[in-house]
């Protein structure tokens, strides 16, 4: 209680800084939300908190990123079997990228020139260059390969296979898998390190979260998550997102209707802050202020207000909202 | 606070233990292994008048129990584990006993069943003091669940007291209390009839009536002059329950009872472990890959083939064994936990070794529900809310 006391004038005075600050910056931020069900993207404008409008996309587009630019999105069309490149001014598909069969996520190369994408269905991760819209190569990974990240420093890739229950280290040179983890059942989302040296993980079934060690691919540390009221089988760990400060890390807990803050220095959660249901990815705006995430069976998209941690408002989008990314308005 | 402390330590000590498995599993990933599985069909008499299109492709449970062994091989590629699957159609008893010493000669310990309850006793028997694990597909009957305890077997298939427990407990959220119960005249389906009556009484349903079907009509023809007359009682009912477990008149009710009321049990709304309408929790990509391979819709003895094979290689995966002693002590362990596109991590109950499960409530196109319906409480996990509990149980395999 003291505590609390001691710290009110802090908290308020960050309160109005971040408020402030919010508002000023949000007034030039959109969110791109792709409806798994709908085959659309909602447009959402972050100063109104509101739905602006939908774009016809290819069907059940799950994941997400925009060019280093930010003019285009890249959407995976898992069932159009087809990555489609959406410019962001005309908001019209202008051109698909060859994705082998049903892409379901997607990662962009530091160096922006090269995608890679997650064939759920085949068992592949395929490799794609931007420029020629070609495949480079395939590279066999574990059964149901789902979430991708590239290393900062572009040297390594990784794949995480959720029915071999695996995260899979692809040399980005070479495209050879030099390295493979087992860890917890049905592993989702992955996340490095802003250094290069550690990756998050999620397990979705093993209801855990993991830190593994980039140098040796080995786990250093596991989380578990433990909310009042909500049986242990229903915390599902699937959407990580890391602060640059390296202060906090946002995990999604799936039908726990939560999302879990990780404080990065203690090495241990915080809280849990309710979100919608079934909340599946996260995505920061551009001064990480403000963090969306995706809720799936309520069809919307909650906002936490990362200084505050509070959920400020939720925004009702499409059916199945899946994967989230935000931009500065030009 | 005392007591919390020490679950929490043990839980610590459960997680450390898994932990130290992996990095165990990842140390000794060298030596390569393989694994060989054998499925075995028992060919029984098909039920006379069952429609075409009721009859199940005469590949099922197998196709399913070959895909695992796909999925298992993409990941064992990575750990340097295979895995074979031969099959085997056996017509006669004697055959089949024959059959099981001349693999179990070979060095073969892991079985996958498509047998009935009869041929399973006696494997059961056979496998008596043998290092084997025989896993049951398709035998739904309760009382392997309930007062014949196998221990050589596992049961990946629910019971039929978990899907009558599962619709009762739909019932019962939907506030539909008055049941009129219809059964066929066959000893399975009487025995079907019983397992959700003890459902009705665990849940608090009424049955209103109870009438069986026994006229040998041409339904084809007939259903809407008979069926009305038949389902007509002195007291209102709320849904009709039907036990016709190979569907000779069941899919007849639906749309022909007296009074308007939704048909459930063999026809209507059904509680299956799998139908090809399920397609959440990654079901889309596990129903893509079955179609991919076998050419037609998964089913749920598919399902069940699949969970079957998953089980053991999820095992040895994790231990990096093909030791079937070490395999079956890591299955009925409480560190054993399947993925098994549910939603949930599967397991084994310790007592009759019945993989406890959700329950989809399907209709031919659209999952309606899955139980343990919301609200359902229970002190361990309120998956064992469906079927036979460890109290209710005769069956003390290992607690």
């Amino acid at each position: 209680m003291k505590k609390t006391l001691f710290l009110k004038p802090i908290l308020s005075c960050l309160i109005v800084t971040a408020l402030f600050s919010a508002t000023s910056v949000n007034a030039s931020e959109l969110a791109y939300v792709t409806n798994e069900k709908d085959d659309n993207i909602s447009v959402i404008d972050l100063n109104v908190n509101k739905v602006i409008k939908q774009i016809e996309v290819g069907q059940r587009p799950r994941g997400i990123i925009l060019n280093q630019e930010q003019t285009l999105a890249y959407i995976c069309a898992s069932e159009s079997d087809s990555i489609q490149i959406l410019d962001l001014a005309t908001e019209q598909i202008i051109g698909e990228l060859p994705s082998g069969e049903d892409p379901e996520t997607i990662a962009l190369h530091p160096n922006g020139k090269i995608i890679y994408t997650s064939n759920e269905d085949d068992a592949l991760l395929t490799v794609i260059d931007i420029e020629s819209a070609s495949v480079i190569t395939q590279v066999d990974v574990g059964v149901e390969p789902e979430g991708l990240a590239v290393s900062p420093d572009g040297k390594t890739v990784v794949v995480t296979s959720e029915t071999t229950n695996m995260v899979h280290w692809i040399d980005t040179k070479t495209h050879k898998n030099f390295a493979n983890t087992l860890v917890g059942s049905r592993p989702r989302s992955a996340m490095f390190t802003k250094d290069n040296k550690y990756l998050w993980v999620s397990s979705e079934i093993g209801g855990t979260v993991v830190i593994l060690d980039v140098a040796s691919q080995k786990i250093i540390k596991e989380f578990t998550f433990d909310i009042r009221g909500i049986h242990h089988d229903r915390v599902q760990p699937v959407g990580i997102e890391l602060t640059e400060d390296g202060r906090y890390a946002f995990v999604a807990l799936g039908p726990a209707n939560h999302v879990a803050v990780i404080d990065r220095k203690k090495m241990a959660v915080d809280e849990y802050l309710l979100v919608g249901r079934r909340v599946w990815q996260l995505a920061f705006n551009k001064d990480q202020s403000q963090l969306l995430t995706t809720n799936g069976i309520s069809g919307d998209v909650s906002v936490i207000d990362v200084e505050r941690m509070k959920v400020t408002k939720s925004i009702k989008v499409g059916r199945y909202p899946w994967g989230v990314v935000i931009r500065n308005k030009p | 606070m005392f007591v919390t402390a020490r679950v929490k330590l043990k839980k610590y000590l459960i997680k450390s233990m898994a932990i130290c498995l992996w990095l165990f599993s990842l140390n000794v990933i060298s030596s390569p292994i393989t694994l060989e599985l054998s499925y075995v069909k028992f060919v029984p008499q098909h039920a006379p008048g069952v429609a075409n299109f009721f009859k199940k492709p005469e590949d099922s449970g197998f196709q399913g129990a070959n895909l695992a062994i796909s999925d298992s091989n993409t990941t064992g590629k990575f750990l340097q584990q295979h895995f074979t699957l031969s099959s085997f159609v056996a017509t006669k008893t004697p055959q089949l006993l024959a059959y099981f010493d001349e693999q179990y000669q070979q060095g073969r310990r892991i079985f996958i069943l498509d047998v009935p309850l009869a041929q399973l006793v006696q494997l059961e028997r056979w496998a008596k003091n043998k290092s084997v694990l025989l896993f049951n597909i398709s035998e739904s009957a309760d009382e392997l669940r309930d007062n014949q305890c196998l221990s050589s077997v596992l049961h990946t298939i629910p019971s039929d007291a978990m899907k009558s427990d599962a619709l009762a407990q739909w019932l019962l959220y939907r506030r539909m209390n008055q049941v009129l119960l219809i059964q066929g005249s066959k000893t399975e389906d009487i025995e079907l009839a019983k397992s959700f009556k003890r459902s009705a009484k665990r849940f608090g349903l009424k049955i209103i009536d109870e009438k069986q079907w026994d006229f040998n009509t041409d339904l084809r023809r007939s259903a809407q002059q008979e069926i009305p007359l038949f389902t007509q009682t002195i007291k209102d009912y709320d849904v009709v329950y039907v036990a016709d477990k190979s569907k000779t008149f069941a899919e007849f009710l639906p749309f022909n009872t007296y009074l308007p009321r939704p048909v459930i049990g063999s026809a209507g709304l059904e509680a299956l472990a799998w139908h090809s309408v399920i397609e959440q929790w990654g079901a889309t990509q596990l129903q893509n890959r079955f179609i991919e391979m076998a050419d037609r819709k998964m089913n749920e003895l598919d399902f069940s083939g699949y969970l079957a094979v998953r089980s053991v290689a999820e095992s040895v995966h994790k231990l990096h064994s093909n030791r079937s002693s070490e395999l079956i002590e890591y299955i009925n362990s409480v560190d054993f936990e399947l993925a098994a596109y549910k939603g949930r991590k599967l397991s084994f109950r310790p007592w009759n070794r019945q993989l406890r499960m959700p329950v989809a409530l399907v209709h031919p196109h659209a999952l309606v529900s899955q139980s343990p319906q919301p609200g359902m409480l229970h002190p361990i996990t309120e998956l064992d809310t469906l079927g036979f509990d460890a109290q209710e149980s005769q069956c003390e395999l290992s607690r």
